[in-house]
């Protein structure tokens, strides 16, 4: 368990560690301003008021999506990173190799994107890539695949390297996510909720990215054989593995943030919890087999697997409502919370987390699905718990770090009138697309019918002040991440 | 009523009760307990925990059975008994459909597939809400059984992205109304 000490010893970092930290943060918060302008052509593009052509549309959203997916693993592959090393022994190395793949990765991909023309969106579904129609090369397809195997390799390597510490420490993972625990037996109150999550994660996403290895390379194959046909269902499955399983890794990589720092800022200790630890290992599960809900509409799935991907869909909102939610709520409540920026950008994640997953867990019903699949309520309910639930539990640590620095938390008018704009810019802008998506406006259309325009425009107005508030928040953390610590931990050389 | 309307109406309520138990707790935050009202409200807030679990657990339960039977999907191995049979072939950036004149009130089998990528078939109403769709994947045949219960020009449109010309990849369907000539 965590201390109460707002800023405690081991959280210190020394001169190699900050300079990575700094990196990866730095790295994450230039690249989600510009993929959110890159969203906001996007929305400006389909409400008439920036003339893209269609095929410049394709390339922006293709990166769009990349970049976001790729950008919020980073940062919250730091997240986890930042925590995880205070409990086991993580190798610096891991953490370096990780980054300078993912930068690897991200170059292959902008250069197939905006040099090669590559446009298959984020999900490269399989045959789209070899079937460009003259507008991008195999070369430029090839780029992008190498690029998600470099960042895939990263991950893996970073994960690999956690889970022989956590092994090192406790025995084996098993002993890690506290199943030893499940049934009975003393919990230790002291077990940390960063392993318990860190080794959740771990187990879940080296699966998700094994699949995407596996048809990565299986799409590769095809790219330079033609003549080697793959089966395009089988293939959707395991892209959507993949897929779904790296985006919600950063959720539970995130939300480390909020189990370590919230109670500091409340004064109430948040320990583990038989109930705690049964959510994350049906977590474990249900993330790895819940997929199929991205496939209700493919009717050539196997009927077990449909039905699968509706009840699972149901069952994975009890952990997020009934524990992590719920355990926020009564660790606030009438605790005297201190509401800094951390602790107001806690509170604020975990809301959007827990009310962005009720559009999702709808969209699971299959009967649903059939009027909602591909219309803007999907990226409604993806953009709420990504916007207002990760990228704040992302904010919680960074500002909490930056605050470190100075010895007191951040707490600014300016800070504030930022988080006023990204809260109301960023519940419009989600709602907008949910209220669209309910009136069957499809997405991923370059185009939109006139009668579809006005809530883009009402979108389109909406992220221009999430930005606003995502610039503030970039500018001041950007800015107390390079000022030096301001005091030094003595063993450590501080940079 | 219209079956979004419906959804959206829910997922509001669903949202909205979200925000309230934040508000409640934030509301809520700024009070400190002494320790042996903390203890009491822990307690309580215990009990109410597993008050809500089952709340959702029998509601989910009654959702999923009601929601999944019958099944919404028709066989896919078996025939469907329908008086109206529709081919449909999605190409980059086209829809090949056998048969574009309907009738309201007959079960119509839609047979979709795709020749290149992948592509999604929807039928929007001519009140511009999708009423039912499939994926068309190359290589498998998805079949839908829809009975059309209002007469009216209905589009065909796109909803899987797949290349560039993605938005144009659109036809439409005539239903008449029963007894007018299709």
């Amino acid at each position: 368990m965590s201390s109460l000490e707002l800023y405690p010893l081991d959280e210190r970092l020394p001169r190699g560690e900050r300079v990575m930290f700094n990196l990866y943060m730095i790295t994450a918060l230039l690249l989600f301003v510009l993929m959110m302008l890159l969203g906001l052509t996007m929305r400006m593009t389909q409400a008439e008021w920036t003339p893209v052509l269609a095929g410049m549309f394709y390339k922006i959203m293709t990166m769009h999506g990349a970049g976001m997916v790729g950008t919020m693993s980073l940062a919250s592959t730091a997240v986890m990173w930042f925590f995880l090393r205070k409990y086991v022994s993580l190798h610096l190395w891991a953490f370096v190799s990780n980054y300078v793949l993912f930068m690897l990765g991200a170059l292959c991909i902008i250069w197939a994107v905006f040099i090669g023309n590559f446009a298959s969106a984020w999900t490269f579904l399989y045959p789209l890539p070899v079937h460009s129609m003259g507008l991008w090369s195999s070369g430029a397809a090839a780029a992008f695949m190498i690029g998600y195997l470099l960042i895939g390799v990263g991950m893996l390597l970073f994960y690999l390297d956690a889970a022989a510490a956590i092994i090192r420490r406790y025995g084996n993972l098993g002993r890690g996510l506290g199943l030893q625990w499940l049934f009975g037996g003393t919990i230790d109150p002291t077990h940390p909720k960063a392993v318990v999550a860190g080794t959740m994660v771990i187990i879940a996403n080296s699966l998700g990215i094994l699949a995407g290895a596996v048809v990565l390379v299986m799409c590769l194959i095809n790219l330079y054989d033609p003549e080697i046909t793959l089966n395009a269902l089988v293939v959707k499955n395991l892209i959507y593995w993949f897929g779904h399983m790296i985006i919600n890794a950063t959720i539970y990589m995130g939300v480390i943030a909020v189990y370590e720092l919230l109670p500091r800022y409340t004064g109430k200790p948040y320990g583990i919890s038989r109930p705690f630890l049964w959510s994350w290992a049906v977590s474990t599960v249900f993330v790895i087999i819940v997929f199929p809900h991205h496939l209700l509409m493919d009717y050539a799935e196997p009927r077990w697997m449909l039905v699968m991907g509706q009840i699972i869909s149901y069952a994975a909102g009890f952990p997020v409502f009934l524990v992590t939610a719920y355990g926020v709520l009564t660790n606030i409540h009438r605790s005297g919370l201190r509401w800094k920026m951390p602790s107001m950008l806690a509170v604020l994640a975990l809301f959007g987390w827990a009310a962005g997953i009720v559009p999702a867990i709808i969209d699971g019903t299959i009967s649903v699905n059939r009027v909602m699949h591909n219309t803007q309520w999907v990226p409604g309910h993806f953009h709420f718990y990504l916007l207002l639930g990760v990228l704040p539990m992302i904010l919680t640590l960074l500002y909490h770090v930056v605050g470190s620095r100075r010895r007191a938390p951040v707490n600014s008018g300016a800070d504030r009138t930022g988080l006023f704009l990204y809260v109301a810019g960023g519940i419009s802008f989600c709602m907008a697309f949910l209220y669209a998506g309910h009136v069957s406006v499809a997405r991923r259309f370059a185009v939109h019918l006139p009668e579809w325009v006005p809530t883009d425009r009402v979108g389109s107005v909406a992220a221009m002040v999430l930005i606003l508030g995502m610039l503030v928040f970039a500018v001041r953390i950007i800015v107390g991440l390079l000022k030096a610590p301001a005091d030094a931990d003595p063993s450590h050389p501080a940079g | 009523m219209i079956f979004q309307n419906v959804i959206w109406a829910i997922t509001l309520t669903g949202m909205g009760l979200v925000a309230l138990g934040f508000v409640y707790a934030i509301t809520q935050a700024g009070r400190p307990a002494e320790a042996a009202e903390a203890a009491r409200v822990n307690r309580r807030s215990i009990t109410l925990r597993r008050g809500l679990f089952l709340a959702l657990l029998l509601l989910g339960i009654g959702i999923a059975w009601a929601s999944l039977r019958p099944f919404p999907i028709p066989p896919q191995h078996a025939p469907l008994q329908a008086t109206q049979v529709v081919d449909v072939i999605g190409h980059q950036w086209t829809w090949d459909v056998s048969q574009t004149h309907l009738k309201v009130g007959e079960p119509v089998e839609f047979r979709v597939t795709a020749s290149d990528v992948n592509h999604g078939f929807a039928i929007y109403a001519p009140d511009g809400r999708i009423v039912t769709q499939t994926q068309a994947m190359p290589g498998f045949t998805n079949k839908i059984l829809y009975t059309f219960d209002t007469p009216g020009t209905y589009r065909i449109m796109c909803l899987e992205y797949c290349g560039v010309a993605h938005t144009g990849m659109t036809t439409e369907l005539e239903v008449a109304a029963a007894g007018d000539k299709p």
